[in-house]
């Protein structure tokens, strides 16, 4: 009988954060890509999703992954009012900078830099953590709301929102950074859970 | 029971239809509506499967707990009661026990060690254990690991799953379960926070006061 979980004896993990690309394996199998069925093809939402086996092992409970999926690009990338796209790809890595989640948090610096055009405040967030100054109050101010609603018992408090209200914040952009920062306790959780980061072979060949 | 009606995360943050924030949150109305369809995939799905309503009230229960939101921890003990009145007093009790701080943990990553930090690692013991039956036990020592040290989550965690009868497709579910909640009860605690902090009286967001359970 096959083993029910996969392990690997030889991966090129990660030695620490980065904002260059990486893979993913899954510690389970996910549903073979000609085996989906309708509904987990559904669930996927963009067909594309179909090549990657952390959205194919979710598959596994469609409808929650369907749910999440739509949570989650609603929260990023519906951009009528709120904060801004790089706000919230920050919320998300400063989360996951916070939790610990290596893999969420190189694919979430890498897109708050695309946004913002500030590679270097970025990597400070990777390299020095979440206390690093960014360069500006808001940015600051979204890293540590991030961080304080990371917390468990949970201690998010009055003091956190008059931060994000003196940096300019209103109360919808508020609630799109508590909607970020939110929504990476649950992706962390799954990536840090089902399976694990590897650099792509490209690059650990030459490392 | 019956499927509540009700947005669950207006509820937990104590938020009514007429109040700011629910204007706000409608903004982002397709998240709302999803954040409650997953509430309802993995806490009222229609086909529960092996993964047994009960052992999804004592997963939510316990998460509650441990995160210290009181509405939350009331609002799914409710739930618990009416699927496994007798799991009520258990889980609260090993909860209690439970209690820890995170997210906290050792990294894998070698240029990450020297931010490792230790922490209290739970599992039940052999009296819960055995009050639990061995797929809960199993469940909420891999919940706890998951709430408070997820950077510690490794393949050999999926395995004592296993061991104790849990199938991949519960394994995911469950995993969906403990990883939503952490989603949901920020959000609603969140959402609780500002609401007070933008209370038409207050002269200031600094003198606001939460309240209690907040």
């Amino acid at each position: 009988m096959t083993d029910v979980v996969t392990t690997y004896a030889e991966l090129a993990r990660p030695d620490a954060y980065t904002q260059e690309g990486l893979g993913w394996v899954p510690w389970l199998l996910p549903v073979a890509e000609d085996e989906l069925t309708d509904a987990q093809r559904d669930a996927l939402i963009e067909p594309a999703r179909a090549k990657m086996p952390y959205f194919r092992l979710l598959a596994r409970d469609p409808e929650a992954l369907r749910a999440r999926t739509l949570t989650d690009l609603d929260i990023f990338y519906n951009v009528s009012g709120g904060i801004g796209r790089a706000e919230r790809e920050l919320a998300a890595a400063a989360t996951s900078r916070h939790n610990g989640c290596v893999f969420c948090a190189s694919v979430h610096a890498a897109s708050a830099t695309r946004e913002s055009g500030r590679q270097a405040d970025v990597q400070r967030l990777l390299d020095e953590g979440v206390e690093a100054d960014l360069g500006d109050e808001t940015w600051n101010a979204v890293v540590a709301a991030s961080v304080a609603l990371a917390d468990t018992p949970l201690a998010f408090g009055d003091a956190d929102i008059a931060r994000l209200r003196a940096a300019g914040l209103d109360d919808a952009e508020i609630v799109d950074v508590i909607g970020g920062a939110a929504f990476f306790n649950w992706a962390n959780r799954l990536m840090l859970s089902l399976g694990e980061p590897e650099v792509p072979a490209r690059r650990a060949s030459t490392r | 029971m019956s499927t509540p009606t009700a947005d669950i995360i207006d509820l937990l943050a104590g938020i009514a239809a007429n109040d700011l924030l629910a204007a706000v949150r409608d903004q982002r109305a397709q998240a709302r509506e999803n954040a409650q369809r997953s509430f309802e995939a993995l806490l009222e799905p229609a086909a529960p499967g092996t993964f047994a309503l009960a052992e999804r009230y004592a997963v939510a229960s316990f998460v509650s707990q441990l995160h210290g939101f009181a509405e939350a921890t009331a609002f799914y003990g409710d739930l618990l009661g009416d699927e496994a009145p007798a799991l009520i007093a258990v889980v609260a009790d090993a909860a209690t026990d439970a209690a820890a701080t995170g997210p906290f943990g050792a990294y894998r990553e070698p240029n990450l060690q020297d931010e490792s930090t230790d922490g209290v690692r739970w599992a039940a013991d052999a009296g819960t254990a055995a009050a639990l039956g061995p797929r809960l036990s199993a469940a909420l020592a891999h919940t706890h690991l998951l709430v408070f040290r997820p950077r510690e989550a490794r393949a050999e965690a999926l395995q004592d799953l296993v061991d104790a009868g849990w199938s991949p497709d519960d394994i995911v579910s469950l995993s969906q379960l403990v990883a939503f909640l952490s989603f949901q009860l920020r959000v609603a605690w969140g959402l609780r926070v500002l609401a007070a902090a933008s209370a038409p009286l207050a002269t200031s967001a600094a003198s606001a006061t939460v309240p209690e359970g907040a």
